[in-house]
């Protein structure tokens, strides 16, 4: 069953950074950029990678620095075909997203997000809408608008309804529908 | 004096001077000479699409033909920018589809491009030429469509690596029967089948196709076809280029290939197979440029094809060439200048190839005429780096990402400064430069002592204090463009040299340590930068003023902030409060 209680995560989670400094909890990035700046006399730098001082920089892996190495996603994804399935898990998994009347498709790499109340809030910030709440037999209530996805089947399902390892390696292209539109969606009562 | 040379005269002479510097010298020398030039100028490039408005550039330059504009700053590639920044050529397109009925080429690069600015591009200019759209996004084939229908005199297309919503591929049976001007087509980009029948007539049709880069769907049973069609292409990029290895296929597609004695550059080669390469053999000895970045194919066999080309000028590459095909590729292509090798599994901590700084060691040994490179490595050292320097100091575009974040020289443990310092000091040219590996402010010193012609810098994960970006910004005269992710760079080295970002085009700063209260104060200070929040945590000024921001662009513009930012994007104006207007 897809776990949903999106706040109850947030709190749990640790984070270096002024009080108020609230991270975005998309992307972890090497916090030792915070630390004091090194004297320009150290003669003995630090071989070791990013300091681990608390879970959200645990040893990321690479997937999870975004924008790094600098390699294009074009370029990325031409390898997908030929990984196999350990070697897929490293690189970014990017679907397509959409939202009814919005103008412009966008791209998000799944890869990033460690479950479905950090992929909501990046939809929620990304087109700047609420998705209200989950729940397993009536779907999403209170909200206009409603998170969907195409599985590899073809199928219009609704996000959330599937474990969320199964999700993403079956997601093929993220839609956020009118809540109208997605009632056929979802459990069947 | 005053008492003049005829103007038509200035303005024939005017016409041969073509370069974007040397006509604003012309134009700065007195009134009359900007008012001539201004009315003669055909060509305008503009590097940053909010330096300046489209009414602006109308206003002072009337009779444009050509116009190039770039939009998101390049960390876009990489998907440090968020979806929405902007980047919007739609504004750019309606103004000038009023005041320039006889443009002739827009290229854009990194811009957001919509259906409805393609339809209006098709509608409003009667003479188009080209267009070239270079990383854009957010068109779909039904604005290629309008493209192909109504363009009569178009000669370029090219969507190079471009984002495009691909519907179908019937946009391509749009280009009309009478359409026969085609000279170059680059759809190497789309995803969709197209109807080869409409390809193969559309190519057979256009006499003057010199530039053919297909994309993937077109299967290399398939592609002999063309090549017969048009015997005369200078430039191929192949579809998938494999399939079970079939005699007549083979011995079909290589005598095509023989038949195309101008062809000079290839590329494609997505899911290739060695079986097929020899193919392009007979074609090998005049070959200049080849591509083979999408092609997963392992060192001997690229040896092999390699020996076959003494032209090579260009050569893209996956790491699979490892250092012994490098060291065959430094003895079989002399004539090489630019090299750029991409890694074939970035994620995995491991190499997962025979790959390290020793090829590149090779080539820049080997090679004389190298000046361009971009390495993707997982080792290198400081003698590696100097032996380099040394080698070729002809070197003008550097750019070596060491792919672990602050990776030592890993025969010392220690930062690789000092090579890098070799690298500055020696390639005396050096234009662009990329630093990776393990670095302190020592590296920036040398680079702002050395590296005097730098216009681009790209760094990550580097450097320790202020004091690296000090360096940098007071010492490269010459540097416009400068993007920096992960470093410890904060608010004094950017106030210090505050006055240095009006001689440049653009910053970049992400996750690195610049508070709100500097971007506030630069914002104020600096009436002719556009000092740029992106900060996805919600309006900066709900907290404290000491916080970092998460990514600051600043850039210099006579056209003022700009309108169209979205939500997590703020602008440090002038009145001291954060400026957005929604």
């Amino acid at each position: 069953m897809a776990m949903f209680a999106k706040d109850d995560l947030k709190a749990t989670e640790l984070t270096l950074g002024l009080p108020g400094c609230a991270r975005g909890n998309k992307r972890a990035l090497a916090n030792d950029t915070n630390e004091e700046p090194k004297s320009t006399n150290n003669t003995t730098p630090d071989a070791k990678k990013f300091s681990n001082d608390d879970r959200e920089n645990a040893p990321p892996t690479k997937a999870q620095v975004v924008g790094w190495p600098p390699v294009r996603s074009y370029r990325k994804n031409c390898f997908q075909a030929k990984k196999t399935n350990a070697e897929a898990e490293a690189s970014g998994i990017y679907v397509k997203v959409s939202m009814d009347g919005a103008p412009y498709l966008r791209k998000m790499d799944l890869k990033v997000y460690k479950g479905y109340p950090e992929l909501l809030k990046a939809l929620e910030d990304m087109f700047k809408f609420k998705v209200g709440q989950y729940c397993e037999r009536q779907g999403y209530n209170g909200s206009e608008f409603v998170p969907t996805y195409e599985d590899k089947d073809g199928d219009w399902m609704l996000v959330g309804d599937v474990p969320w390892e199964m999700f993403i390696s079956s997601c093929n292209k993220l839609r956020i529908m009118k809540g109208s539109e997605a009632r056929g969606l979802g459990c069947a009562v | 004096m005053a008492s003049s040379f005829p103007e038509e005269v200035l303005e024939h002479v005017f016409s041969f001077i073509q370069s974007d510097a040397d006509r604003n010298s012309i134009s700065m020398v007195c009134k009359s000479w900007y008012e001539i030039e201004r009315w003669c100028r055909r060509r305008i490039f503009v590097g940053n699409c909010y330096a300046v408005s489209p009414r602006m550039v109308i206003r002072r330059f009337p009779d444009v033909r050509s116009i190039e504009l770039k939009g998101k700053p390049h960390f876009a590639d990489f998907n440090l920018v968020p979806e929405g920044w902007g980047g919007y050529v739609d504004p750019w397109i309606s103004a000038m589809a009023m005041a320039y009925p006889w443009l002739e080429e827009i290229r854009l690069k990194r811009m957001v491009v919509t259906d409805e600015s393609l339809e209006l591009i098709a509608k409003s200019f009667k003479n188009f030429k080209a267009l070239v759209l270079s990383s854009c996004e957010g068109f779909s084939t039904d604005g290629l469509a309008a493209i192909a229908a109504n363009c009569r005199n178009l000669r370029e297309l090219d969507l190079r690596e471009s984002d495009v919503d691909d519907l179908s591929g019937h946009w391509l049976s749009h280009f009309p029967d009478t359409y026969t001007s085609l000279v170059s087509l680059d759809i190497s980009c789309l995803g969709s089948e197209m109807s080869f029948t409409a390809l193969e007539r559309l190519v057979g049709r256009c006499p003057n196709l010199r530039s053919l880069r297909l994309n993937r769907t077109v299967p290399i049973e398939k592609l002999a076809n063309l090549l017969r069609q048009a015997p005369q292409l200078v430039e191929l990029g192949t579809g998938a280029y494999s399939a079970e290895l079939r005699p007549e296929v083979f011995s079909n597609l290589a005598g095509a290939l023989s038949g195309c004695k101008e062809l000079k550059s290839l590329s494609g080669f997505w899911e290739a197979v060695p079986a097929y390469l020899p193919a392009v053999y007979s074609i090998c000895p005049g070959l200049t440029s080849l591509n083979l970045s999408y092609a997963a194919i392992q060192s001997p066999h690229l040896i092999k094809l390699l020996s076959h080309c003494p032209k090579l000028q260009r050569l893209w590459v996956l790491d699979y060439i490892e250092d012994v095909g490098l060291e065959a590729l430094a003895a079989s292509c002399k004539d090489l200048r630019e090299l750029r090798v991409f890694p074939s599994d970035p994620f995995v901590a491991e190499p997962n190839v025979s790959l390290t700084e020793q090829g590149l060691v090779s080539v820049s040994g080997g090679c004389p005429k190298l000046h361009s490179v971009l390495y993707f490595c997982r080792q290198m050292s400081n003698a590696a780096l100097t032996t380099i320097a040394r080698n070729r100091p002809n070197f003008t575009c550097f750019r070596l990402c060491i792919i672990e974040p602050r990776t030592p020289d890993y025969l010392t443990l220690g930062p690789l400064d000092a090579g890098f310092g070799a690298i500055v000091e020696h390639c005396k040219d050096l234009r662009r430069l990329s630093v990776s590996g393990l670095l302190t402010d020592r590296a920036f010193e040398y680079i702002g002592t050395y590296a005097k012609k730098l216009e681009m810098l790209s760094l990550a994960f580097a450097g320790d204090s202020d004091l690296g970006l000090h360096h940098v910004l007071s010492g490269c005269e010459n540097l416009r463009k400068l993007e920096i992710r992960d470093c410890p760079f904060g608010d004094k080295a950017l106030l210090a040299n505050a006055a240095k970002l009006e001689t440049m085009r653009s910053l970049w700063m992400s996750s690195c340590m610049v508070s709100y209260g500097a971007c506030k104060l630069l914002g104020q200070k600096m009436p002719r930068l556009n000092v740029e929040v992106i900060d996805e945590r919600g309006p900066p000024d709900t907290r404290p003023e000491s916080c970092p921001v998460e990514k600051l662009y600043i850039y210099r513009s006579v056209a003022g902030p700009r309108f169209d930012m979205p939500g997590f994007v703020w602008t440090m104006d002038e009145d001291s409060s954060a400026l957005r207007l929604s």
